[in-house]
């Protein structure tokens, strides 16, 4: 094991955090302002990806199938929250629950118009290429991942920072009952947040299906993921979401190019060491 | 309606189950003995969530470790294939048990959303060595049992197994009843009521809660094995995430607190799940709408439906008394 093989696994570490970033960036948030345990957000993931797909090979566009593909999940998300998961109330077993059953109902809505194979979202040429630093190859499209969630990453930031927006969605997640006693509008707060949540991962699925691939039960397998992302980071914390998502791809590269048979249990006990000791995350708010 | 009268019902459908399957074709004695095996499993959680108020998300690890176990113990060490089978009974409970005692050790420190978050993540611990441990757990092929055993009684023929695993079923039923009729069972229905209330009353409520989660993690032990031998087939689907909100929506939706809904909880998923997939393609539809249907329009469960009749008519009787007076004024 030489330096090439850490700097190409630390490389490879990174741009897998970056694709974490973009589907749980907007879990985390989700669960910061409405305390959602929102099983569904894998599908999104999925939707994103097979959108981007039908949008592929009508249009030959990659480029359009991006915000396409982001947009209309986004759509999705918001209709689930406004119809079915506001009116539920706060009950974290119900919203589990409902939210897996749209999984389900998602899953085979994409059976159904996109079959059962595993099909490949490819990139235009350019990003299939590889970059070659002092001896090592690059490919292109994983810097390619790791600059949009960066660019993704600080726009969200500074919306949340610098604009009215952004100040509301702060003060929803640090204390909602008191966000409604100065007079924000939370509802339409979680509204967005869910929305944007659901395009970030859609976004996700486009930008991952290069490589991940789109295919039936993507959802559910990269769903947990998600979690350990939003729990090792802390929930409601879009820099918490930023280093969780590095921490669990450079812990699921490393584990499985190291100790490959626990490399999934090297990914889940951290979460439960975090949850039982600080369930608030690493970077998480009181 | 009294406590007896339920026990009645109860025990009239388990003869006239009993009955019906003297005349069901093997496809549905396979689907009803899995369904018996699911509902010790929906039963198990039904401790966690109906009776102590703690909503599990990864059930299905104390189903995995006792499958696990039997597959190893069988495949490995040829154990469990004879009269062993009872020693390995035993053996899947401890080891759900044990398991849920580390568990517990983690999980019982949350509550609410963290306690979902916290067995989720506990769950998946369990499922990443079923998958990832190739050397152990045969990894993503799972691990193919030998058979089922033979002590005397060969347990191949699907009938006789069936009547083995209605015994533990109608066992375990029994048990967990006694179980939450005991002073114990009622002290976790106040933990679930308020938990700060009986803590002031001098209950150790950690503690409380500390043991449901172990006796749930040993019958959901028991549940493993009997799938073990059931399936023939262990494999990490059989923990995989979707398992465990399996069982949470049997046991939601035959309601929970009753441990008698988990049981037909169980039934109906197992029905959609394994046979309305042999039938129609889009059976998911069905899966997915069951569990939006339940969330939004059964929350007491089909259990809570005659409680919800009665109450109706009794809401209802006493408004139509008031029109009446306000009529007559």
């Amino acid at each position: 094991m030489d330096a090439e093989f850490w700097v190409i696994q630390v490389f490879n570490g990174i741009s897998y955090g970056a694709l974490l970033f973009l589907l749980a960036g907007g879990l985390s948030l989700i669960f910061g302002v409405m305390r959602i345990v929102n099983l569904s957000h894998g599908s999104y993931f999925m939707l994103g990806g097979y959108v981007a797909l039908t949008v592929i090979w009508t249009t030959d566009s990659w480029v359009l199938a991006i915000p396409v593909a982001a947009l209309t999940v986004a759509v999705v998300g918001l209709v689930m929250e406004r119809v079915f998961l506001r009116p539920l109330g706060f009950d974290p077993l119900r919203q589990v629950l409902l939210t897996v059953g749209f999984a389900f109902l998602f899953q085979q809505g994409a059976l159904d118009i996109w079959g059962g194979d595993s099909l490949d979202i490819s990139p235009p040429e350019f990003l299939t290429e590889s970059v070659v630093i002092g001896g090592v190859y690059f490919p292109l499209y994983r810097a390619f991942m790791i600059g949009v969630a960066l660019a993704i990453g600080v726009t969200i930031w500074l919306t949340m920072e610098k604009t009215r927006m952004g100040a509301m969605v702060r003060a929803a997640v640090d204390d909602s009952e008191m966000a409604r006693g100065v007079g924000i509008d939370t509802s339409l707060v979680s509204m967005f947040i869910f929305a944007l949540g659901a395009f970030l991962a859609a976004l996700g699925g486009v930008i991952g299906g290069a490589f991940l691939g789109v295919y039936p039960g993507l959802d559910f397998e990269i769903l947990p993921i998600a979690f350990a992302v939003v729990i090792i980071g802390g929930m409601g914390s879009l820099g918490g979401a930023a280093v969780g998502s590095l921490i669990v791809g450079l812990a699921d590269n490393f584990g499985k190019a190291l100790f490959p048979e626990v490399s999934y249990f090297t990914l889940y006990a951290p979460m439960v060491l975090i949850l039982a000791l600080k369930p608030t995350g690493l970077f998480g708010r009181e | 309606m009294s406590e007896r009268t339920k026990i009645l019902i109860v025990v009239a459908a388990l003869i006239v189950l009993l009955i019906v399957m003297q005349f069901a074709s093997s496809f549905v004695i396979l689907l009803v003995t899995q369904a018996l095996v699911f509902a010790i499993l929906a039963m198990s959680l039904d401790i966690l969530l109906g009776y102590t108020g703690l909503p599990s998300l990864g059930q299905a690890a104390y189903l995995g470790v006792g499958a696990y176990l039997t597959a190893i113990l069988a495949t490995k060490y040829g154990f469990g294939l004879g009269s062993s089978f009872w020693a390995v009974i035993v053996l899947g409970i401890l080891l759900g048990a044990v398991t849920a005692a580390i568990f517990g050790l983690f999980a019982i420190r949350a509550s609410g959303v963290y306690f979902l978050m916290i067995t989720l993540a506990l769950g998946q611990c369990v499922w990443g060595l079923a998958y990832r441990w190739n050397s152990l757990t045969g990894g993503d092929n799972g691990i193919n049992m030998p058979g089922r055993p033979n002590f005397g009684i060969d347990l191949a023929h699907d009938m006789t197994f069936f009547y083995v695993v209605f015994g533990f079923f109608v066992a375990a039923l029994a048990a967990l009843y006694l179980l939450v009729k005991s002073p114990f069972g009622r002290s976790l229905v106040g933990i679930r009521e308020s938990e700060l209330r009986m803590r002031i009353l001098g209950y150790n409520t950690w503690l409380h809660k500390y043991i449901a989660f172990i006796i749930a993690g040993a019958f959901g032990g028991l549940a493993g094995v009997l799938w073990a031998f059931l399936n023939g087939l262990v494999s990490p689907e059989d923990v995989i995430l979707t398992t465990s909100v399996d069982a949470l929506l049997m046991v939601v939706l035959g309601g929970p607190g009753t441990l008698v809904g988990g049981a037909i909880g169980a039934g109906v998923v197992v029905f959609l799940r394994e046979y309305l997939s042999t039938l129609v393609e889009w059976w998911q539809y069905a899966l997915g709408g069951v569990y939006v249907l339940t969330i939004l329009y059964l929350p007491g469960g089909l259990m809570g439906i005659p409680e919800r009749i009665r109450q109706r008519r009794a809401l209802s009787a006493p408004a139509e008394q008031a029109k009446a007076v306000s009529v007559s004024q």
